[in-house]
């Protein structure tokens, strides 16, 4: 058995306000994402606004999800039923070491040492490759996205776009350099022309599709009436590993499922236009079990659990399981625009990471790490994932979930300083006559902080907190007096003839503006 | 209809001239509006941060205090979403005395609360509220008020009606701003990186006002602006359309002349020749000439 050399792992990620602040001084990496972001935004809004029955079919994507997982034990002994009816097999994974093992396991019985493998999530979120590694056995990515990742020893940072990070120049040098080790190199004076790449991609990959005994797929959908498993792709590199191998292993989420056939309707319409922004994407591929002298001649079906039924217990974050990876909240989303997604520290980056990563990682329990636990807070809750997402996740509901969850346990970026910040706020709030002395106080202190009316930079020293926000921004000082004191001593203004002669609009706001 | 005002803490601790803007307004549309002083918070810093259980009782507060009026307006579209979206997950969650009195409140008093354009365009009717501002202003669409409440363009359409002023379009409008309440804090750096772009956005637009219907949103990307020393002024809605001349601050700007190009709103340049002719035949009284004749 050679050693395989195991691929990068999220381990060790520092919580995501660190994380981001090496993000945010890489300008190279924010070009890169504005510019993608951007490009994919518009293209999806473009073939979305010219749906007129848009908001219905995103409502029809959300009911039937909602109903696969409220039935989901029944749902999924059909498919189990069905798929084994068309000569595949079904496996049960409750967690990743559990699918990790019976991949292997298959693998082995194969008696091969090396997969093909299609871009995949679940395979991601599971470790597979490295499980693969450890066996012996080398997992060859061969998404185009992927096969960069992996071949310049990186971490993906998007769903749909694993190497959106990366520019063409640094796709050709991570192409030159690593292909060698990998197999056939890339072809001497390779050029960062996009229709190179993909000739050098195309020529590394093929010696790899006509050799592969074992193909690892994941799944966008199964139907459980019938048993179809679909795989939705751009580059028909999925399609080789799905025909070509004898031997295919599909690892498949169990909220994966589809009711029925006509189930696909709705989901072939939402998935390309919300995920890169076309009508239809150029290869979809569905088999059922196994077929006699067509694709592969065994079918492995592993249905992974991994944490899934604990979301599902949970009445607001369920909804999660709804996700149909396109990444359309990726693609409009403020934060992940400026991060990227390797700052999330997880296979699931940008808001439905947020929400995913967390309630799969077990968010309710007091051991959650430091980093799990400032991913509810990465997000502006501006809404403009839930305004994006094809089956109605309301993320920011999650989100805001997930902190309350996260404060009760007093786990989280929940410092001490804040909980009693918190409380202080709610005291003064719960009574008038408080938060009068509290404006008092405000207003007094605009003697000795404000400047001509605004607070510029305060040292971390003195500000705590705080200087987070002067650091950069300047804040207005308190007015002299609050509005509640100007409408009891004015009678709201009427004692003063007009209100607007009390002084300008925007005054005491930030004078220089 | 009894009118009642939520002014907000915030507003009511940093920004009173809004407060004092939208009494001014609805005085001149003919109606007074009423001052609960029992008014607090809505409780929404808590409730995004995941302090439910401090943020209960003041939303119980909220409930108690604006249930006798007809309507509840308020100059903060984050705000009254919190209470419209908000308070009735709170109130869900209550458990023991007075939760069923809670919900029971919440049901009744969180459809009657209105953001500020919301008010103005849905329950008075009207879109022309006489204000008078000689500026060219760029509206930002906050997000809550934009993808929560879903005002929409109310808030365009009160501007545009402002004798004098000038609306200039906000590039990549939708975009967040990057406040975020505690986010601004807990994610200093990324909510700055992504204020910095609306505030290049706010330039780009040429306009010499930044508005938007919350203070909060404009603290944030003001205080950018404000550290660039980028010449803008942020204003709330309320406080534009309760304008009745220019802005002290400001260089009046020629009003109604779609041909005249935006200026540089730091250093305003001479009237190029044609517009200057055209602004100087405008200013001219009849009767002088007359008179000359």
């Amino acid at each position: 058995m050679t050693a395989v050399r195991p691929e990068p792992t999220f381990l060790g990620i520092p919580p995501f306000p660190e994380a981001a602040h090496t993000a945010l001084a890489d300008l190279h990496l924010r070009a890169n994402l504005r510019k993608a972001t951007h490009t994919i935004r518009e293209r999806r809004a473009a073939v979305v606004g010219e749906m007129p029955d848009w908001e219905k079919l995103r409502r029809a994507g959300a009911a039937i999800k909602d109903d696969v997982l409220a039935h989901l034990p029944r749902y999924l002994e059909q498919l189990e039923a069905s798929v084994t009816a068309a000569g595949g097999t079904v496996h049960w994974a409750r967690d990743a070491a559990e699918a990790n093992a019976i991949v292997v396991g298959i693998a082995r019985e194969h008696g091969t040492d090396e997969v093909v493998k299609i871009k995949s999530m679940a395979t991601q979120e599971i470790g597979l490759n490295n499980a693969l590694a450890a066996a012996g056995i080398r997992a060859w990515e061969t998404d185009l996205a992927e096969l960069i990742v992996q071949l310049g020893h990186d971490l993906p940072s998007h769903i749909l776009v694993p190497a959106v990070h990366k520019n063409r120049a640094e796709i050709r040098d991570i192409f030159a350099a690593g292909m060698g080790d990998a197999g056939r190199p890339a072809p001497d004076g390779l050029t960062d022309r996009p229709a190179d790449l993909a000739e050098a991609a195309r020529q590394h990959l093929r010696e790899k599709f006509l050799r592969a005994k074992v193909a690892v797929s994941g799944g966008n959908f199964a139907v459980a009436e019938t048993g179809t498993v679909c795989v939705v792709e751009s580059e028909g590199n999925g399609r080789m590993c799905l025909t070509l191998p004898d031997v295919l292993i599909t690892v498949l989420g169990i909220e994966k499922l589809l009711p029925t056939w006509q189930d696909m309707e709705v989901f072939l319409q939402l998935l390309p236009r919300s995920s890169t922004g076309e009508r239809m994407n150029p290869y979809t591929s569905m088999w059922t079990g196994v077929t006699e002298g067509d694709g592969p001649r065994s079918f492995h079906l592993v249905l992974l659990d991994n944490g899934r039924t604990d979301v599902l217990a949970d009445p607001v974050g369920r909804q999660a399981l709804r996700c149909i990876r396109c990444s359309a909240c990726l693609n409009v989303c403020p934060v992940y625009e400026r991060t990227g997604g390797q700052a999330y520290g997880s296979v699931y980056p940008g808001p439905i990471g947020a929400v995913l990563t967390p309630q799969l990682r077990g968010i309710n329990q007091h051991d959650v790490d430091p980093q799990t636990a400032s991913l509810p807070y990465a997000s502006t809750l501006c809404g403009a994932c839930r305004e994006a997402c094809p089956v109605d996740i309301d993320i920011p509901a999650i989100l805001t979930r997930q902190r309350a969850q996260l404060a009760d346990l007093g786990r989280g970026p929940v410092h001490r300083g804040e909980q009693a910040a918190m409380k202080a706020a709610a005291g003064a709030f719960a009574e008038p006559w408080r938060l009068g002395l509290a404006q008092h106080a405000a207003s007094f202190s605009r003697h000795f902080i404000g400047r001509k009316g605004k607070i510029g930079k305060v040292p971390r020293l003195l500000a705590g907190p705080l200087a987070g926000w002067t650091a950069s921004r300047d804040a207005p000082a308190a007015p002299p007096e609050s509005f509640r004191s100007w409408f009891k001593r004015t009678d709201g203004g009427l004692t003063e003839g007009d209100p607007a002669t009390a002084g300008s609009p925007a005054d005491g706001g930030l004078e220089e503006l | 209809m009894r009118i009642a005002l939520f002014i907000t803490c915030f507003n009511d601790t940093m920004f009173p001239d809004t407060g004092k803007s939208v009494v001014r307004v609805l005085r001149r549309l003919g109606h007074e509006v009423e001052f609960p002083y029992g008014q607090t918070c809505c409780g929404q810093m808590h409730f995004n941060t995941g302090h439910r259980r401090e943020a209960r009782p003041i939303a119980r507060g909220f409930a108690e205090t604006f249930a006798p009026y007809d309507a509840v307006v308020t100059p903060s579209g984050s705000c009254a979403a919190m209470v419209r979206e908000g308070h009735p997950v709170l109130a869900e969650g209550a458990r023991g005395k007075g939760a069923d009195r809670f919900r029971a409140q919440v049901a009744e008093v969180a459809p009657r609360v209105y953001e500020f354009s919301e008010f103005l365009v849905d329950v008075l009717g009207v879109t022309d509220v006489g204000a008078y501002f000689p500026h060219s202003v760029t509206y930002h669409p906050t997000c809550h008020s934009a993808r929560v409440l879903g005002v929409g363009d109310r808030p365009v359409r009160l501007l545009r009606a402002v004798r004098g002023l000038q609306l200039a379009p906000l590039p990549r409008a939708a975009e967040c701003c990057g406040f975020g309440g505690t986010f601004a804090l807990k994610n200093a750096e990324t909510s700055t990186e992504i204020g910095r772009d609306k505030a290049a956005a706010v330039l780009e637009s040429g306009a010499q006002v930044l508005c938007a219907g919350d203070n909060s949103c404009l603290m944030h990307i003001g205080g950018l602006l404000s550290r660039q020393h980028a010449g803008v002024k942020i204003m709330h809605l309320a406080d534009i359309l309760a304008a009745t001349g220019p802005h002290p601050d400001l260089p009046a700007f020629p009003s109604g002349d779609l041909a005249y190009p935006v200026p540089d709103p730091v250093h305003p340049g001479p009237l190029p020749p044609d517009a200057a002719a055209a602004a100087a035949a405008r200013h001219e009284f009849p009767f002088e000439k007359g008179a000359a004749r």
